[in-house]
């Protein structure tokens, strides 16, 4: 037995040609067309939208078929392709509040304006497993719609009828005009300000965004949070092209917003109040929605003069470990051959043995005298 | 292995010369410039997501990519040698993607990728050499947040790393640090030299060769300019010493070169080699035998085909 130290190139190129098999599967089976990923794992696809940073429900699809269904490695792909498109400009604020609602609930008020709407949710299905499916039962009767008419102005959301009261602070503190960052574009700096925590949460991964929300429940960062409302639907996206001065519409997107809204005690400065945390994703995702705006609520602590103390609150923590792509090279590249280390390491180890035995033999002969 | 123009006529189709767009280029070329100009500080760069994943060499590729010419000779290593994995596949990268010439020589390379080592050959004036960057912060493990240690090295704060390498003196003798052992460049800047075994600090000091340091996940790009102090820190009762092997190579007889550990077999057999593998191959090549030249397996030496 040997390690083979050369042959890299061959071997490579025979995995990869294996790897093409493997995901192909057993030919007998049909081959899986991205048009049924993209309508039938259509919140795998969101997923893969969402922490790709690319609306294009076609590549999402085609990134998971390539990737045999790894959720991380499809996120690659989109990532890896998206790094190469054009930057053209920046797209008009999306107005939430004009979005063609699918559903839209809200936690702290029975009813409001605009109406709960359930729309398609797992909430309150019971989690048995449908054997009909395995059997490739009939496509189900799609149920009679009934449009929900928005008012001329949209639905308003939750927090817009707070802020009319004066209860919850004022949106941002950023004004419309005031140029957005971009992770992707320019280097991430500390502190960070919100507008760019906000994006890295929004592509940052969904398991470990929600365990940190999760975490902010339970103590580690408490910030006593309500629904105000959660929506999805599709908001129409608008671009201003500098030769023609105004507004044109260039597509629309589905999104899950989420509005947490959070207990403030006030300062000497401000009265109590509630305080926002929110949340933006591409596709149906309340469970990301949620939890990113839990988060977002948490890393306010240092400009709302909170003791930070969790790991929620703490934005180096949270920003520069929530990439999943950053996280898996970085814990998968210890695959990578570290020859030349170990063996330092080695040398080391075998030096510090040695004198370790040679103490060891001083110490005896020492007590035999 | 040898110079080989790369089967691709011409570069991936619909991607850029070596895959970056220029704009990107531009970005990263204005941070190596800072970097030449500040030896050993870590510039901030607006890192791009790239096809291999971080912790791959990611920074290497985009530093190379910035600085690569039509007219370059590309060779990329890793652990010393032309043939380990991720180095062919960083290779193929560039051969697809910018078409250039790559070579395993390290005299006919203009430009050098590199993660782990140093060539053993000195490099020239007009070579640059790029290492890949896992960690670029040399304070990271004393200090894990980056606003403490951007202060630090603000005000040249240094007293914790002395202090760390005073404790493993206390503690085992001597200092415990093997690789990304820290160097103070030009005076002034503390550097990670990235995880290079110590063995290969002193060619980084005075090198003729422009050196480059790209670290793609935590967007910091640093360099040492050509004829630059590097001093490895040490004290004076504890002056710095390199790894020095008993024997020499057992292909080549090389001595005053790092040598990787090869297991024979599973009854303790093993052999040590030049970890520099295109160095071993042309010192055979010139005549020189090691002690195993005749037993060792041909997938080490690379004398028939690629096993």
């Amino acid at each position: 037995m040997y390690v083979a130290v050369k042959g890299g190139e061959a071997a490579i190129d025979n995995a990869h040609r294996l790897l093409a098999h493997a995901r192909r599967g057993d030919p007998a089976v049909p081959e899986l067309a991205t048009e049924q990923i993209a309508e039938q794992m259509s919140l795998l696809v969101d997923r893969v939208m969402t922490e790709g940073s690319l609306y294009d429900r076609q590549l999402a699809a085609l990134a998971l078929k390539q990737a045999r269904g790894d959720l991380i490695e499809a996120v690659f792909l989109v990532r890896a392709f998206r790094t190469t498109l054009p930057r053209f400009g920046y797209s008009e604020p999306v107005d939430t509040a004009r979005m063609e609602l699918r559903r839209r609930i809200s936690a702290t008020y029975k009813d409001l304006p605009g109406g709960q709407v359930l729309g398609p949710t797992f909430d309150y299905t019971h989690r048995l497993l449908d054997f009909m499916l395995m059997a490739n039962g009939e496509a189900p009767v799609a149920p009679a719609e009934v449009e929900v008419q928005p008012d001329e102005d949209g639905t308003p959301r939750v927090t817009d009828l707070l802020d009319a009261e004066g209860l919850i602070e004022a949106s941002s503190a950023l004004q419309d005009e005031a140029p957005v960052g971009d992770l992707t574009r320019e280097p991430l700096n500390f502190p960070a300000e919100r507008d760019l925590r906000l994006q890295a949460l929004a592509r940052g991964d969904e398991g470990f965004v929600l365990a940190l929300g999760y975490s902010t429940q339970r103590g580690y960062g408490r910030t006593h949070p309500f629904v105000g409302e959660v929506r999805v639907g599709e908001v129409e996206v608008e671009f201003t092209p500098q030769e023609l001065g105004f507004p044109v519409p260039l597509g629309r997107l589905t999104v899950t917003e989420c509005q947490m809204i959070s207990q403030f005690k006030g300062s000497a400065a401000v009265p109590p109040q509630f305080t926002r945390g929110y949340g933006l994703v591409f596709g149906q995702s309340e469970r990301k929605a949620m939890a990113m705006s839990l988060v977002d609520r948490s890393l306010r602590a240092r400009e709302l003069g909170e003791d930070v103390v969790a790991p929620a609150q703490d934005e180096e923590f949270v920003l520069s470990h929530a990439d999943n792509l950053q996280a898996t090279g970085f814990v998968e590249h210890l695959k990578l051959p570290h020859y030349v280390d170990f063996q330092a390491e080695l040398d080391l180890v075998r030096r510090m043995r040695a004198e370790h035995e040679r103490a060891q033999a001083t110490h005896l002969s020492e007590a035999a005298e | 292995m040898s110079t080989h123009v790369s089967a691709a006529a011409s570069p991936e189709a619909g991607y850029n010369f070596a895959y970056l767009d220029e704009q990107t280029k531009r970005m990263i070329r204005r941070a190596i410039l800072k970097a030449i100009a500040i030896p050993g500080y870590q510039v901030p760069f607006a890192s791009r997501e790239m096809p291999m994943p971080y912790g791959w060499g990611t920074g290497g590729v985009q530093v190379t990519a910035s600085i690569l010419g039509r007219d370059d000779v590309l060779k990329v290593i890793d652990q010393g040698s032309d043939d380990t994995t991720n180095a062919v596949s960083i290779r193929k990268f560039f051969e697809r993607t910018a078409s250039v010439r790559t070579t395993t020589h390290t005299r006919e390379a203009t430009v050098i990728q590199t993660r782990h080592r140093i060539p053993e050959e000195t490099l020239r004036e007009g070579q640059v050499i790029v290492y890949q960057v896992p960690i670029p912060e040399p304070l990271r493990f004393l200090e894990p947040r980056e606003t403490e240690t951007r202060k630090l090295h603000a005000l040249a704060e240094y007293g914790l790393m002395h202090v760390k390498l005073y404790e493993d003196i206390a503690r085992h003798g001597h200092i415990a640090t093997t690789y990304a052992y820290p160097v103070e460049v030009a005076g002034r800047y503390i550097m990670d030299p990235s995880p290079t075994p110590k063995f290969d600090n002193p060619k980084m000091h005075l090198m003729a060769a422009l050196q480059l340091f790209g670290a793609g996940r935590e967007k910091r790009i640093y360099a040492i300019p050509p004829y630059t102090e590097v001093r490895s820190l040490d004290f004076e009762d504890h002056p710095f010493r390199i790894q020095t092997f008993k024997d020499p190579c057992a292909l080549c007889a090389a001595t005053g070169v790092y040598l990787d550990e090869v297991i024979m077999d599973d009854r303790g057999g093993r052999m040590f080699v030049c970890s520099d593998s295109d160095f071993c191959e042309e010192r055979r090549s010139a005549g020189h035998r090691g002690s195993m030249l005749a037993d060792a397996p041909a997938a080490l030496t690379g004398d028939s085909t690629h096993a």
